[in-house]
């Protein structure tokens, strides 16, 4: 075939190396800044099953790096847009898309779907789980993260290998490291690093070359520089992942990382047609009673779906603004996105309205 | 002992450099952090990784190399 011809004169890949690529399956979660290049290049290469998946839709601002979307692509899903790009690009290779997020619930059936995991996400809550899958389901993982003008890149689990937790054991804190959203990102830098995780999936494919397993490259876009770190494996960490497979799909999503979907009391009163569901127990102390509250135990909130009115904004609360944020990341796997965990508990919300004079009706 | 310690990503931030010789005389890697939380408060409350001789190192490590990374991990993409 013509479209490879340059792959297939390179005695590195031949025949057999195209049939190899075209027989693989990975899989990119995120399609932002790292998963277009590395999407482009995997479907450009001929990697015969590409499955993409992300929640988000095309913004504006995302078009300063995401090269995949144009202008035509605004408010379309990431998902769907990069696959009507790379399938223009490739029309002979399969294309699956997963317009959702990944959780626990549906990382370890996806997983199982695809040879390679790309890691292309932009926050430590889906990276954690990304390699604690990837783990659980033998997969490598080529991993790629970014902050302003430095890169880092890393295939984890490979043949057994070191894995994420490895170079990392502990979890960051809340917000401990912003992202590009809020400090920028030079548009190039996700290029660079994206491709270099491309490099890594084809030449763990085609078994070429020496994969990135137990080393953390790390670039400076500024510099040039390039430090390359040995990771050494830590087989407890990678034990503690293995014993909790049984348990990963009951595990909640994002009760850190969701800071975003947080808000505070006094900013949720001043919007229009909003629905308040306290997720306390119904015996938990005090009631808010000043304005219409639904009460559903977070325990219960799956069952009580249907009560929910997804056309108005869902604020919720209980009495730290702990179980608030589980609540809110439940929700999100039921594709339910216009809810907010009010960051303040039943006591502050009581304190807050006592002290305004604002009048709130809610029918 | 003059080691070289490299601070990548929000940490150069913090101490507002990227790189620079500190003569340290004690054993392990946690007693350097001890010397570098006096020095910039603000890393206290960070996280990161530490490699010497570029390898990641846990904190009780004996610091053997003249080369010291600290190295915050990122998750923008």
């Amino acid at each position: 075939m013509d479209r490879y011809n340059r792959h297939i004169i390179l005695s590195e890949v031949g025949q057999t190396g195209q049939a190899k690529l075209f027989q693989a399956k990975v899989l990119v979660v995120g399609a932002g800044g790292l998963g277009c290049p590395v999407l482009q290049y995997l479907a450009a290469a001929g990697v015969g099953t590409i499955g993409i998946i992300d929640f988000d839709v095309v913004e504006e601002s995302n078009l300063q790096r995401q090269i995949l979307f144009g202008t035509s692509s605004l408010g379309k899903s990431k998902a769907e847009a990069a696959k009507s790009r790379l399938q223009d690009l490739n029309d002979t290779i399969i294309i699956n898309t997963y317009a959702e997020m990944l959780t626990f619930q549906n990382a370890i059936d996806l997983f199982n779907q695809y040879d390679i995991i790309v890691d292309g996400t932009d926050n430590f809550e889906t990276r954690y789980l990304i390699n604690d899958a990837s783990v659980i389901t033998g997969k490598p993982e080529v991993f790629g993260a970014i902050y302003k003008f430095q890169g880092q890149v890393s295939v984890f689990n490979y043949h057994h290998g070191p894995t994420y937790r490895c170079a990392f054991p502990n979890k960051p804190k809340q917000d401990a490291v912003p992202n590009c959203s809020e400090i920028g990102v030079l548009g190039v830098l996700p290029g660079i690093i994206g491709t270099m995780q491309a490099n890594e999936v084809l030449k763990i494919i085609l078994g070429i070359g020496s994969v990135l397993s137990g080393k953390l490259y790390c670039y400076d876009a500024l510099s040039n520089q390039s430090i390359t770190l040995s990771i050494k494996k830590n087989d407890v960490e990678i034990q503690n992942v293995l014993l909790g497979k049984n348990n990963f799909e009951k595990q909640l999503f994002g009760t850190y990382c969701e800071s975003s979907f947080e808000v505070s009391i006094k900013d949720i009163l001043n919007k229009e047609d909003v629905q308040f569901i306290d997720v306390r127990e119904l015996n938990e102390q005090p009631k808010v009673e000043d304005f219409c509250i639904m009460q559903i135990p977070l325990s219960e909130l799956e069952k009580h779906l249907d009560k929910l009115n997804a056309d108005r904004k869902i604020a919720i609360f209980c009495q730290s603004g702990i179980r608030s944020k589980q609540a809110v990341s439940i929700l999100k796997q039921y594709n339910i996105h216009n809810c907010f965990s009010i960051k303040e508990g039943a006591f502050e919300i009581n304190r807050y309205i006592k002290g305004s004079q604002k009048h709130i009706t809610n029918e | 002992m003059i080691l070289s310690i490299k601070y990548f990503g929000l940490l150069a931030e913090i101490t507002n450099k990227e790189e620079e010789l500190i003569d340290f005389s004690r054993s392990y890697i946690w007693e350097l952090l001890e010397v570098l939380y006096i020095k910039y408060p603000n890393l206290k409350n960070k996280d990161f990784q530490v490699a010497q001789n570029q390898e990641l190192v846990p904190f009780e490590t004996e610091i053997n190399g003249k080369e010291i990374v600290l190295l915050p991990p990122f998750s923008g993409g």
